[in-house]
């Protein structure tokens, strides 16, 4: 058990890790890359860099800062957090426990929305599996989605559910499907139904009929990780206390995925934010 | 006011009948938002006598879940005078509920 997971490697998470480091706690963090930073060319407006930097060399000099204090780093895809009387966060191969957990997935840029996902949410549209296959038992799903995390979101449902189609809305698979589920890569147009989801348009035109849809798009960001633990979303962005806590004690959050201005400096200030919250939370346990 | 348990076969009479708006969960015990959201119903039934709340546990009363249309949970819904004024999905923060009212 760890005492501390960062999910997102970015400057939020990293920052975080270097406080909960050297306050000697044991720290996981758990990234797919370097998220917006990593795309980030030049950076001229960041503090102590001494001129110009690029994005992935500041986030190559802020890793080598974490794993010089014995940080541990994990490049894997986190597909859930799940809480108990600790905390669990899922990747699509392995399981890591923790009692404190820093949510710093930064956020998706420029997304398209689907038309019909939002008016249809709740009527068949879905954002969590676990939560409403039960809802779905013997009828015809679609999945929205191509990886590992579209994939997670199949499993909950696979076995219960008559069938299941994937869309990747015109992405390249990048997770195994099992045999049995349907794939469609053509880019989706529109999830149909009027009170309730009645299925997919396909852009080619192609009808696709379905009782209901799960969307897990590209990777599990923060809105769809903190859905899933019950915390409040709005605008996909997590809501959070002004210490960066959040409903549930022992799982904080920082960097784009709670909003603001979506600078380096501020991510960096709301991950040492984090961290401290963390830290005093892990010693009130041990009172 | 405590919190109603809602069955199929108290539901006419405490619900559709009642005289007072009437405040909606519907959860059930594997589904992890659930259990953000029922502590946040449970204060706003303690803290707001005027209203009446009740549980629905979509395990154990399927059928009233698929009259009211529920395909996720957690959903909450508003009844006043016997119809559905206001429903949610998800979880939602405590002022938004209370606006919903």
């Amino acid at each position: 058990m760890y005492d501390v997971i960062i999910v997102g490697a970015g400057p939020a998470g990293m920052s975080a890790a270097l406080y909960t480091l050297r306050a000697n706690l044991s720290t996981l963090v758990i990234g797919k890359d370097g998220g917006a930073l990593e795309q980030t060319d030049k950076i001229e407006n960041y503090f102590g860099t001494g001129g110009v930097i690029s994005g992935k060399e500041l986030l190559e000099k802020g890793r080598l800062q974490v794993e010089n204090l014995s940080g541990e780093f994990l490049t894997e895809e986190v597909v859930a957090i799940e809480w108990a009387e600790s905390f669990t966060v899922s990747t699509q191969s392995n399981k890591y426990d923790a009692k404190a957990v820093i949510i710093a997935t930064g956020n998706k840029r420029n997304t398209a929305k689907i038309k019909g996902l939002d008016r249809l949410e709740g009527k068949g549209v879905s954002y969590c599996a676990v939560c409403d296959a039960f809802f779905y038992k013997g009828k015809d799903v679609g999945i929205l989605g191509s990886g590992e995390y579209a994939l997670h979101e199949a499993m909950a449902l696979n076995g219960l559910v008559n069938s299941i189609t994937v869309f990747t809305d015109g992405k390249e698979i990048s997770a195994e499907f099992p045999s049995d589920m349907k794939i469609v890569t053509e880019p989706v147009d529109e999830i149909t139904g009027e009170e309730k989801v009645s299925g997919v348009r396909t852009k080619d035109g192609s009808e696709y009929k379905l009782d209901g849809v799960f969307v897990a798009l590209g990777t599990a960001g923060a809105g769809e990780l903190a859905r899933k633990l019950g915390l409040p979303v709005e605008n996909n962005r997590i809501s959070v206390n002004p210490d960066k806590s959040t409903m549930i004690p022992g799982i904080f959050s920082a960097g784009d995925c709670i909003g603001g201005v979506l600078q380096i400096a501020t991510a960096v200030g709301e991950g040492a934010e984090a961290a401290l919250s963390a830290i005093k939370y892990l010693k009130s346990l041990n009172k | 006011m405590s919190v109603l348990k809602i069955t199929q076969n108290n539901f006419e009479t405490e619900v559709l009948k009642s005289d007072k708006p009437v405040l909606i969960d519907f959860w059930a015990s594997w589904c992890g938002p659930c259990r953000m959201l029922s502590p946040v119903v449970d204060e706003i039934a303690e803290e707001n006598p005027h209203i009446k709340v009740g549980k629905i546990n979509v395990d154990e009363e399927g059928d009233l879940a698929a009259s009211f249309g529920v395909m996720s949970i957690p959903t909450l819904v508003v009844i006043k005078n016997g119809q559905v004024v206001n429903q949610s999905v998800g979880v939602v923060p405590k002022q938004k509920i209370l606006a919903m009212l």
